[in-house]
């Protein structure tokens, strides 16, 4: 009862929270802040790391050229209080990813959501998702 | 309204976080903003001369971006010394701040060690205090690194080898104030994660303060004349709180080939 109670008010908590600035070990001046790509791809590795851990994923872009993504996120520790894991995906996964892409063009950028084929999105930035924090 | 629901619903998430030790495996506050982790319970009074417990700095203690200002405001001018060091260092965040392909921070693009003073200034998480008869033990979650800060009377080293931690003294100032003195660091290091550096004549005070029971303030004095024009404060009253004694801390460690996977796969795209 006391777990359910807790969960329902970090939860509330959870929504009217202002976003947090995470820990990071750079600035945002090499991103394009602002912008945003959704690509559908195929995950070829996902790397739970610090200071960053990374997706990369296969995906076409407009043009219809197939493209290698690398995308980051914050550290392990970070991203577990958001509800990530080690095992987040797996190679093969078919994901959407939400990302904003560095200014010089390459298939690099961070990410904002990742849609799972479990229907379940990943956020990466913004205001924690508290219920994953009530552990 | 909202405000005074979110006031009453982190009181409550906190008490309850704070008397569960089961609820709260690995739970920190470093997801709160810094008016949410200030606005956690006080718990009792003080106990005397008492550090012990797994305490967590939050969203400051991670020296998270947004506090750049702040921590420049307070840094003392570099003598001329402390000027060309500062040039050689390239930081990710800071005055100074250069692009992700341009950092060369020892401790993300190396897996260097982040050093002492480094990590009580950035990702300053979670840490437990234990205390010996003759030693003050410092168990950081970042790194999974320890310091020892003897407290048997002895004194610091007349001229000591530069270490990465250092070498530490402290003593009970009064029964609320733990003061901690170090010397003997490893000119390697930056102080902060803003490249500002320092030379091996650095001395470091610490000083530790039990507000009550769930609060314990910070603050720690630079003083390297060499590379300062005076001493000046890199934590100025920092509040750490009590973490549930059955926390579970995670690991959190910059490893080298994880530092050299990012520089290969993300940071030398970024050109």
């Amino acid at each position: 009862m006391r777990v359910k109670l807790l969960g329902i008010i970090v939860s509330a908590v959870g929504v009217l929270v202002a976003p947090v600035p995470a820990g990071a070990h750079h600035g945002a001046a090499t991103f394009d802040t602002g912008k945003e790509i959704t690509l559908k791809g195929v995950v070829t590795e996902w790397i739970w790391a610090n200071p960053h851990c990374f997706l990369k994923f296969d995906a076409k872009d407009e043009s219809g050229t197939l493209r290698n993504w690398a995308v980051e996120t914050q550290n392990p520790v970070s991203m577990t209080a958001r509800g990530w894991s080690r095992g987040a995906f797996k190679v093969g996964d078919e994901v959407t990813v939400k990302l904003e892409p560095v200014k010089n063009g390459a298939p690099v950028g961070r990410i904002l959501t990742v849609l799972l084929p479990n229907g379940q999105t990943l956020v990466a930035v913004g205001p924690q998702p508290a219920a994953a924090t009530a552990q | 309204m909202a405000e005074r629901f979110v006031a009453l619903a982190i009181g409550v998430v906190a008490l309850l976080t704070l008397s569960s030790s089961a609820a709260a495996q690995t739970w920190n506050f470093t997801g709160m903003t810094p008016a949410q982790f200030k606005s956690l319970p006080p718990g009792g009074p003080a106990p005397v001369r008492d550090l012990n417990g797994i305490w967590d700095g939050g969203p400051t203690g991670v020296g998270a971006t947004g506090q750049e200002a702040e921590r420049a405001a307070a840094r003392s001018p570099f003598t001329p010394l402390g000027e060309e060091m500062a040039r050689e260092n390239r930081p990710g965040n800071g005055p100074r701040k250069v692009l992700v392909h341009e950092i060369n921070d020892p401790l993300s693009t190396l897996g260097d060690p982040a050093g002492f003073p480094r990590i009580v200034t950035f990702e300053l998480r979670a840490v437990q205090i234990t205390q010996t008869p003759n030693q003050v033990l410092m168990l950081y979650m970042f790194e999974k690194r320890y310091r020892v800060i003897w407290t048997d009377g002895r004194s610091l080293p007349k001229d000591p080898d530069p270490r990465w931690y250092g070498y530490s003294v402290g003593r009970w100032e009064d029964d609320y104030t733990f003061v901690v003195e170090t010397v003997g660091l490893d000119d390697r290091t930056w102080i902060d994660n803003d490249g500002d550096p320092h030379s091996t004549a650095l001395r470091v005070i610490e000083r530790y303060r039990r507000v009550n029971q769930n609060t314990l303030e910070l603050t720690v004095t630079i003083d390297d004349p060499k590379i300062y024009t005076k001493p000046w404060l890199v934590r100025n009253r920092m509040p750490l709180r009590l973490l549930p004694p059955g926390t579970d801390v995670m690991e959190m460690i910059p490893s080298a080939s994880e530092a050299q996977a990012y520089q290969q796969v993300i940071s030398s795209k970024t050109k």
